[in-house]
């Protein structure tokens, strides 16, 4: 038997896991994505085979490609098989046989793939979908993630997703959601849906702890990989898709400098910003200038806009507050949430602002409902309150703070500012 | 040197591996395959497909596979030379397939 040596025998990263998406893309557009369970199991089929044959043989020239060939066949003989030629004469059912490869076949043209994985996309962010159920689904069909390594990624069980997907694929059935691309207002409309899902999912990655690191970071890393097929396609290349592909980009440049080794937090200021990833932070300016095109400012353009601004400063003490003030200010315009409010009131008190700044949280609508479920709030008000002086209201709002958070990095981080107030305190 | 067989077992009803996991078993079964040629000790090796077929008895009944309700598939074999039965069977400690539940029978190759 032909051996080849084993520095040739080496699969790039992910190329099975990419290599499903596709495969399931396309086989979804030829059965219908009510299929989607037949269609996952041809692709099981598929890599079963490449299991048994490559170890043994010479690993093919183009593993993708053999592994979509594979599949192919498997799709044509499926389809064989259902349409019983047997009931018409040899000459027809020949024809019918060979229109049907031929059919069978354009699925399989590169610029066909690249519409069916983002005709999946869009099917896997369905707007009437929960957005646990969207983030699950596009991680299992479009990223070729197993429930497995779901579970893990989303920092919860394997019932849990099984139970996501399956109450997403249930809706697609029973709603018959089609394998689409819309357009004019109404592609806009999805992709905003879209956007919001791989944010999503950029962020649950993004903002956990150490544990389990690698996964977390292969779901940021598929998050950007997402946003990249869609930039590759004439309907998902917006700027506002660059727009979220440069933040993602300026986000994940500090991925490594949030957490010390002993899993705790480290805030903004205290980052060893030479530890910022600077071929990301270039990419994210890159990307950020293509997406300047267009009239059309999307909340990614701010947001990005905000991060890029971190980036650019040297140092923590050097950043520019009125400009991030003027940010908050647009982004406050196209987003009016909790988060944001709270945001723009950090900002404030950088600006030496900060009784303005607690008593635009206080006068937040739903500032007590946040307050009574919700770590980051109490957080945020405490420390704002011992910048203010105000220990004892401090110590309240951050007691409250480590009751409501699970995370033993946040609770260490509200330890040692209890611990910072009661030194002032003694003093 | 004796000539052994090493006879690869699945658990079909074992969970199904995700692409990933496929990928890096894969790996090791290249990096094993390697390693054993490298010792010279690796004489041949097939895989066989899961479709089969069953011959049995006087009459030649033959039954249909692949066979969902046996335990175990086989999936296919090595022929690898080793010393002894002791020393093969430390060698199939390696198989990849180990942690995923699955078994290797080792059998030395008659001689006359």
């Amino acid at each position: 038997m032909e051996h080849t040596p084993s520095s040739h025998r080496q699969f790039v990263e992910h190329l099975f896991r990419h290599q499903a998406g596709k495969m399931i893309a396309v086989l979804s557009r030829i059965f219908g994505i009510h299929n989607l369970e037949m269609v996952e199991d041809v692709v099981q089929e598929a890599f079963l085979k490449a299991m048994q044959v490559w170890p043994l043989n010479q690993l093919p020239d183009n593993p993708s490609a053999w592994l979509m060939q594979t599949a192919k066949n498997r799709a044509i003989d499926i389809i064989r098989r259902q349409q019983n030629f047997q009931q018409y004469s040899i000459e027809i059912a020949r024809q019918l046989q060979q229109e049907t490869e031929t059919t069978i076949g354009q699925f399989f043209l590169d610029n066909e793939i690249a519409d069916s994985q983002l005709q999946m996309i869009f099917a896997c962010c369905h707007p009437s979908l929960k957005p646990g159920d969207q983030v699950a689904l596009t991680l299992k069909t479009v990223s070729g993630f197993g429930t497995s390594e779901i579970a893990r990624a989303l920092f919860t069980n394997e019932a849990t997703i099984q139970k996501r997907l399956f109450r997403a694929k249930q809706f697609i059935k029973e709603n018959n959601v089609q394998l689409e691309i819309p357009s004019g207002i109404e592609l806009a409309k999805r992709l905003d849906t879209v956007y919001t899902v791989l944010y999503l999912l950029f962020n649950e990655g993004y903002n956990s702890q150490k544990t389990d690191e690698l996964i977390r970071e292969d779901v940021c890393a598929e998050a950007m990989r997402l946003c990249l097929l869609l930039l590759d396609h004439a309907a998902g290349n917006q700027p506002a898709t660059y727009a979220l592909l440069s933040l993602m980009c300026f986000q994940a440049s500090r991925f490594e400098s949030r957490v010390d080794d002993n899993n705790s937090i480290i805030l903004l200021e205290n980052q060893d910003r030479t530890k910022w990833n600077r071929e990301l932070i270039e990419r994210g300016y890159y990307y950020l200038s293509l997406s300047s095109d267009g009239e059309q400012v999307s909340v990614y353009h701010i947001e990005s806009a905000i991060a890029a601004e971190h980036c650019l400063s040297k140092d923590f003490a050097s950043t520019n507050w009125s400009r991030m003030l003027d940010l908050y200010d647009l982004l406050l315009c196209q987003k009016r949430t909790p988060v944001v409010m709270l945001n723009r009131a950090i900002v404030l008190s950088r600006l030496n602002r900060t009784a303005e700044a607690i008593g635009e949280i206080l006068a937040m609508e739903e500032i007590d409902d946040l307050l009574e479920n919700h770590y980051i709030y109490n957080a945020v008000l405490g420390d704002l309150y011992i910048k203010n002086g105000d220990m004892v209201i401090a110590r309240t709002c951050l007691r409250r703070a480590h009751t409501l958070t699970q995370s033993a990095a946040e609770k260490k981080l509200i330890d040692s500012k209890l611990l910072s107030i009661d030194l002032v305190s003694k003093n | 040197m004796k000539d052994f067989m090493f006879i690869f077992k699945n658990n079909p009803n074992a969970p199904s591996a995700t692409p990933e996991q496929m990928q890096a078993n894969m790996q090791l079964w290249f990096g094993w395959i390697d390693k054993l040629k490298a010792k010279n000790v690796y004489v041949a090796g097939e895989a066989l497909t899961p479709t089969a077929k069953k011959v049995k008895g006087p009459k030649a009944i033959v039954t249909d596979g692949p066979f969902a309700e046996s335990k175990e598939v086989v999936g296919g074999f090595f022929i690898v030379k080793a010393n002894s039965i002791e020393e093969a069977t430390e060698m199939a400690k390696d198989c990849p397939d180990l942690p995923l539940n699955g078994e290797v029978e080792v059998r030395e190759v008659m001689k006359f």
